[in-house]
């Protein structure tokens, strides 16, 4: 009989700790390009960072720039984790924010156009997910026909006209600040937070990792695969709606061409943070941070006075080597595992 | 058996990180002969044979091959040596025909061009030798049964020329008559100068086809060379475990009788399987035995509602079972057939796999109970003596026997009154292997009602109370587990000369 040497307690203490730096160690990685940006900015821009204000408005201003692609971010590492993909985002928020800012939506008031963007990213979001789970289309077919046809719809609404926000309420949003902090970074902390907990601490998020993990023993074990999977889409939706607001509350109009490419800073935030594109693992603190990235170079490349075309340049280099040391991290994991 | 030794390894190290998983292995295979490796899962056959395979590269000892010291950098230059190997889970692209399959890095080609016509032809003559000229070589992977595959593995491995074959666990996915077949393409590789290196845990299997045994455990070779058929069991086993008693079944109480608590009504599955009756009661342990094919896991998971019948009923306790969700929430589990796809979340621990299809129960509102989970999986661990006993390790990092006493212990927090077990032992090691029977006998004390099917007819015989035999598709017998033998069971497996017909 195979007698275990060790003292169980003292084992399974240093298992956790191992397994808690696994993920503590990718953030802190995070953490290191966000210093090494922040270092980049005050050797390139010396004057700006010797003000204090400046820097402190300059900090909110990134968390600002990265409230709205943050919410969507939370949503889209849901769908990635359950082992999906949605590439509608940004076509669901033109189209939510189109809806919303319609003189006839805005006659109903702040919370009529509160309530339709987040109905229609709900909405849509359910279409997406009854399309892939009880039709059965592949998620990348599904959301791609999705980013199509909701943008067209958005284009239709608006008569491609960008459409002004004439409610105050709205528009003053993303100039309200709590507590010296803006409100739309508020958004972005409760969202995250939401996020947090559903994924770590309810049984939904135990669900998700089951159902992007594997399938068919999340199925026979009795969990609703389908279902499920539907949730995660609508979920993804109605982080869209809640993004559309607080774009068009940062734009006071709304335009079915806004939000344009969102899809992929979202996915490519989630993966950097760590989520694994075959589903089944990831984290929301990591998907944060790989927004925060994001949103640190285009704030770097905007005080240097850059070049967008650079700055997609970059954007891409940190994607592909973010993965790169992902998998390696991931293949040595492995092979440990394995022997 | 004076034929040249073609392959020794003397005192071969292999350590991964915090494990030596090969601690001086020897070995000596000679041409012609059928070399069999025996050892518990953990043993390092598996790391052994991907040392030879070029997979794993061996830190020290000496390994000769056709006299010459050999260290396979890649997979590659192993196969160009002359070794090829086999794999358990068999390494088929399911989207490419068998003859692409075949010649998968090393096609025939020209000007960058692949020869397909060249290509079909040669594969076409090496399954004519494996006896098996009825395959079509453009036919795709994915349309041939398991045992079509392993044959394009094994046409993979000769159209490499290989002077050494390595098997590893080839019958575990054949049924009775495709292993005959097997052991006859072996015989025939064998009588001209192939060695075979052969895993299995069948025992019945390697004193058939085996010529020497060479047994690990914990890395190391307890016993080189031993006779293959008139080595007595009780030796292997004892080099195997360091135990020297085999595996009992437990003892099986009186049965009382009692109002069944699972009542199947004429369940059919078109092409599957047709008008199967059978009752399980409260306590009792009923064990389905036939052939891979017969349509018993089909069978099964109809029954917990993962197939959607054709025609019958299914009763739980007098009430109608429709779903998988309503088969879970009245108390049914299932632990499938294929444990790693079908059943665990590898890289998650222990403990919420244990939890997957109960979690729900421990939540409060919605938010998950981690603590509670955690201590529930341990004291189920306790009962299941699961090793190691951590409940927050990774599942990957378990033995095949410890994982499947994870797929059991998921029904066990559960309140499961009914638990249906597809295959619960296989890959599973003769040493775990007796604690899960003792398992599963324990829950039958305890009142849970058992539904079992296997290959492995001394299984079915050793631990149900009473045998169903199923043929292609129909139940025809049905009797006390004491009153069939196991020469009854396969005669009316195979050929269903006895007793024809009637579903009990």
């Amino acid at each position: 009989m195979i007698t275990e040497t060790a003292p169980p307690e003292v084992r399974k203490e240093s298992r956790r700790r191992l397994r808690l730096d696994d993920n503590a160690i990718r953030n802190l990685g995070l953490v290191g390009v966000l210093v090494l940006l922040i270092i980049v900015g005050i050797i390139t821009k010396p004057d700006l960072y010797s003000d204090p204000t400046w820097v402190r408005n300059n900090f909110l201003t990134i968390l600002q720039q990265a409230s709205a692609i943050g919410v969507v971010t939370v949503g889209m590492t849901f769908v990635i984790i359950g082992g999906g993909i949605d590439l509608s985002v940004g076509a669901i928020i033109a189209l939510a924010g189109v809806w919303a800012t319609t003189l006839a939506t805005q006659s109903y008031g702040a919370g009529g156009m509160i309530f339709t963007a987040l109905v229609v990213g709900l909405a849509v979001g359910l279409v997406n997910g009854v399309l892939i789970s009880y039709g059965k289309l592949v998620p990348f077919i599904a959301t791609l026909a999705m980013l199509v046809a909701a943008r067209g719809l958005a284009a239709q609404i608006s008569g491609k006209q960008t459409q002004v926000s004439t409610n105050m309420t709205i528009n003053d949003i993303a100039s309200t600040k709590l507590l010296g902090i803006p409100l739309l970074v508020w958004i972005l902390g409760l969202v995250v937070a939401a996020g947090w907990v559903l994924l770590n601490r309810t049984t939904f998020g135990r669900r998700t990792v089951a159902v992007g993990g594997n399938p068919e023993a999340a199925r026979l074990a009795g969990i609703n695969v389908k279902r499920h999977t539907l949730l995660l889409y609508a979920l993804s939706g109605l982080c869209c709606g809640i993004a559309a607001i607080m774009l068009t509350s940062q734009a006071t109009s709304a335009q079915a061409a806004m939000a344009n490419l969102y899809e992929l800073d979202a996915i490519a935030a989630a993966i950097i943070g760590g989520t694994l594109l075959s589903g089944g693992r990831g984290t929301i603190v990591g998907a944060l941070f790989g927004v925060l990235v994001f949103s640190t170079i285009t704030n770097l490349f905007a005080i240097n006075n850059l070049s967008t075309e650079v700055q997609n340049m970059v954007k891409g280099a940190i994607i592909v080597v973010a993965v790169l040391i992902q998998q390696f991290r991931y293949r040595s994991l492995t092979q440990l595992l394995k022997r | 058996m004076s034929e040249e030794v073609v392959l020794r390894l003397t005192d071969v190290v292999k350590t991964f990180p915090g494990v030596r998983a090969l601690d001086g292995v020897q070995l000596e295979v000679r041409a012609g002969e059928v070399h069999c490796l025996l050892g518990q899962n953990g043993a390092g056959k598996s790391t052994l044979i991907k040392t030879l395979a070029g997979v794993h590269h061996a830190d020290g000892g000496e390994i000769t091959w056709l006299g010459e010291p050999f260290a396979p950098a890649t997979p590659q230059a192993a196969m160009r040596a002359g070794i090829a190997t086999i794999y358990q889970e068999l390494d088929l692209v399911d989207d490419l025909s068998v003859a692409e399959n075949a010649f998968l890095g090393h096609e025939e080609s020209r000007f960058g061009f692949t020869r397909r016509r060249a290509i079909a032809s040669r594969t076409k003559e090496i399954l004519a030798r494996l006896g098996h000229e009825h395959i079509p070589p453009r036919q795709y992977v994915r349309n041939l049964p398991a045992a079509g595959k392993q044959i394009v593995s094994m046409a993979r491995a000769l159209s490499h020329d290989a002077r050494l074959i390595v098997m590893d666990e080839p019958s575990a996915v054949l049924a009775h008559d495709e292993v005959e077949n097997l052991f006859r393409i072996i015989r025939d590789l064998t009588s001209h100068g192939i060695a075979v290196i052969y895993i299995s845990h069948r025992l019945e299997e390697i004193r058939e086809i085996g010529d020497r045994v060479t047994v690990l455990k914990d890395g190391r070779t307890t016993a080189a060379n031993l006779p293959a058929r008139t080595t007595p069991t009780r030796d292997l086993v004892s080099k195997m475990t360091g135990r020297t008693i085999e595996y009992v079944f437990p003892p099986r109480p009186p049965r009382e009788q009692r109002p069944p608590l699972l009542v199947v009504e004429g369940l059919t599955r078109e092409g599957e399987f047709a008008d199967a009756s059978l009752t399980v009661a409260p306590g009792e342990i009923v064990g389905i035995a036939g052939l891979v094919g017969s349509g018993r896991s089909e069978l099964l998971e109809t029954i917990f509602g993962a197939r959607r019948p054709d025609s019958g009923t299914i009763t739980l306790d007098g009430k109608r079972v429709r779903s998988l969700g309503t088969a879970v929430r009245r108390g049914m589990g299932m632990a499938p057939e294929e444990r790693k796809s079908q059943a665990l979340l590898l890289d998650e621990p222990v403990y919420k796999n244990m939890t997957l299809a109960s979690f729900s129960g421990f939540a409060r509102a919605g938010f998950t109970d981690a603590g509670g989970e955690r201590k529930a999986a341990e004291s189920t661990a306790d009962k299941l003596e699961l090793r190691p006993r951590d409940v927050t390790r990774p599942v990957r990092t378990l033995s095949g026997g410890n994982q499947q006493k994870v797929v059991v212990g998921r029904w066990l927090l559960g309140d499961t009154r009914l638990l249906l077990l597809d295959e619960p032992t296989r890959g599973v090691d003769v040493g775990a292997r007796a604690e899960l029977y003792q398992v599963i006998r324990g829950l039958a004390e305890s009142g849970v009602g058992v539904l079992l099917v296997s290959s492995e007819v001394p299984e079915v015989l050793g631990l149900a109370d009473r045998v169903l035999v199923m043929r292609e598709g129909r139940l025809v017998h049905e009797a006390p587990a004491g009153e069939i033998d196991e020469d009854t069971v396969l005669d009316l497996v195979m050929s269903g000369s006895l007793m024809e017909g009637e579903p009990a």
